[in-house]
């Protein structure tokens, strides 16, 4: 294994598939009255979170409870960057601090691979940009392959904004390295041409998109970066490309239906399909901490 | 390389721990196996087979992983393999005989003892191991050996046990075959 975790392309297909291999222990011992093992004791991972997040700075930090290291949270209003501080700086004074893991999440692309040029600790990339988001895409894998035991063969349809999003692109390195088919669903705003070089179909119809897939992956759709005009209106939006009943009837009788969150329902998921028996997007944020303890662990053990 | 034992040699060895084992605790009542990962698996299977030959009556056997429980990560070169932790009894109030192929530094033991109360609280931990090698670093000894052998720290022990139970041996290989 690496020393960081910066990217799913720097990750072979073996590395991913330890990674998931790990995550499988874990999950057995947060099934556990004891959810906790001692193996990062005396370690400590640091969350140096540039951008709003509550889900993955709270499964990171539990990852890293349930392995016994420490946890401090760097959020920005409340640290000195507010003051001016520079990235490096503030980083550096944290592995000043004794971090030996820094978790980062950055809203320019390729922040986690500057600070890894600059710093001892391990750095795990936890978003960067509209670059990659690799722990989401190894959870999602790892979510797939419970319930789909495979990943040759698989026909996975990633469906919105894939434009802006990290997961989608972390999710396609992921998912071709591990063999699955990846077909890419959105509007032509949100969905360029350049991705057909990544050997992925573009499907600009939710109706052809859909037919006979395996694994329905659902984008949010970020409001925030809606500002540009690339879609009408919300409700537009839901009208064309909205995971409806219907629409989901059209892939195969036992897709799964995921979501990384948090989903904006009525938008680009309709509330019927979010709640049903299909949708694994609960499972997808209790697979989150098994998998973050893998790769704590992995890049721990160097 | 010498080869220690030969398929029947283990094949008597297990008989008697089985033996020793039920003698011990006075039948299988509240008793399981646990077998560490990876060597102690195949052992404890064995060891459950033969006690079902001697008393006719199941055993419960789980297996245990001990890498996330393990005081060398990061100082080891190679990260340990995360293999199944398999334990589908309550081993609270139960006797949980460990199993192990090799006991040598008691290190694993250590981890395997903290990772079972971790699960609960059993009412008694015994060992049982095919070889002891020596060279404790920990207060640990085994309730039930199969051999003690007397090597140095650079000799390797390997115990190959496999599932047919017609190619078992256990062998020593010196530092000089490496």
């Amino acid at each position: 294994m690496h020393r960081h975790l910066l990217s799913i392309k720097d990750l072979s297909r073996e590395d991913i598939e330890l990674i998931l291999e790990t995550a499988e222990g874990f999950s057995d011992v947060l099934k556990r009255d004891i959810k906790k093992v001692p193996t990062l004791r005396g370690k400590t991972v640091v969350n140096l979170f540039f951008e709003p997040s509550t889900r993955t700075r709270t499964s990171f930090e539990l990852a890293a409870k349930r392995l016994s290291a420490d946890v401090v949270n760097f959020s920005v209003p409340t640290s000195a960057v507010v003051k001016g501080e520079s990235l490096i700086d503030t980083a550096l004074t944290i592995q000043a601090l004794g971090a030996d893991f820094v978790v980062i999440r950055h809203s320019c692309s390729g922040v986690p691979h500057l600070l890894s040029k600059h710093l001892k600790a391990s750095v795990i990339n936890a978003g960067d940009g509209i670059n990659e988001h690799p722990t989401q895409a190894l959870l999602d894998a790892f979510t797939i392959k419970r319930h789909k035991g495979r990943f040759e063969g698989l026909k996975v349809a990633i469906v919105g904004d894939i434009l802006h999003s990290r997961v989608a692109k972390s999710n396609i390195h992921c998912l071709k390295k591990l063999g699955a088919e990846v077909r890419l669903i959105g509007p032509p705003t949100l969905l360029p041409e350049g991705f057909k070089k990544e050997g992925v179909e573009l499907y600009y119809s939710m109706e052809e998109g859909l037919k006979d897939v395996d694994v329905v992956m659902m984008l949010r759709i970020q409001l925030e970066r809606q500002d540009r005009g690339f879609f009408p209106s919300k409700n537009e939006y839901f009208t064309l490309w909205g995971l409806t009943p219907e629409r989901l009837s059209l892939t195969k009788e036992d897709a799964i239906v995921m979501h990384p969150g948090p989903m904006n329902r009525g938008i680009e998921i309709d509330t019927e399909v979010a709640d049903s028996p299909r949708s694994v997007i609960l499972e997808q944020v209790t697979n989150g901490i098994a998998v973050r303890m893998a790769v704590l662990y992995q890049l721990g053990g160097q | 390389m010498k080869i220690l034992f030969n398929s029947e040699d283990i094949e008597r060895t297990i008989r008697r721990i089985a033996h020793q084992i039920l003698e011990h605790n006075k039948g299988l009542e509240g008793l399981c196996l646990v077998g560490i990962q990876s060597g102690g698996v195949t052992l404890a299977r064995r060891l459950a087979d033969k006690i079902k030959e001697i008393e006719g009556k199941n055993i419960p056997v789980g297996s245990l992983d001990i890498a996330f429980y393990r005081d060398d990560l990061g100082i080891r070169e190679d990260l340990p393999r995360v293999r199944k932790t398999d334990i589908p009894f309550e081993v609270n109030n139960r006797v949980v005989v460990l199993v192990d192929d090799v006991l040598y530094t008691g290190r694993s033991i250590r981890a395997a003892m903290d990772a079972l109360m971790d699960m609960g609280r059993p009412a008694r931990i015994q060992l049982a191991v095919l070889i002891d090698r020596g060279h404790r670093e920990l207060p640990i000894r085994a309730d039930f050996i199969g051999k003690e052998v007397p090597t140095s720290r650079d000799e390797t022990i390997k115990v190959e046990l496999s599932e047919e139970e017609t190619s078992d041996r256990v062998i020593l290989y010196s530092a000089k075959a490496e």
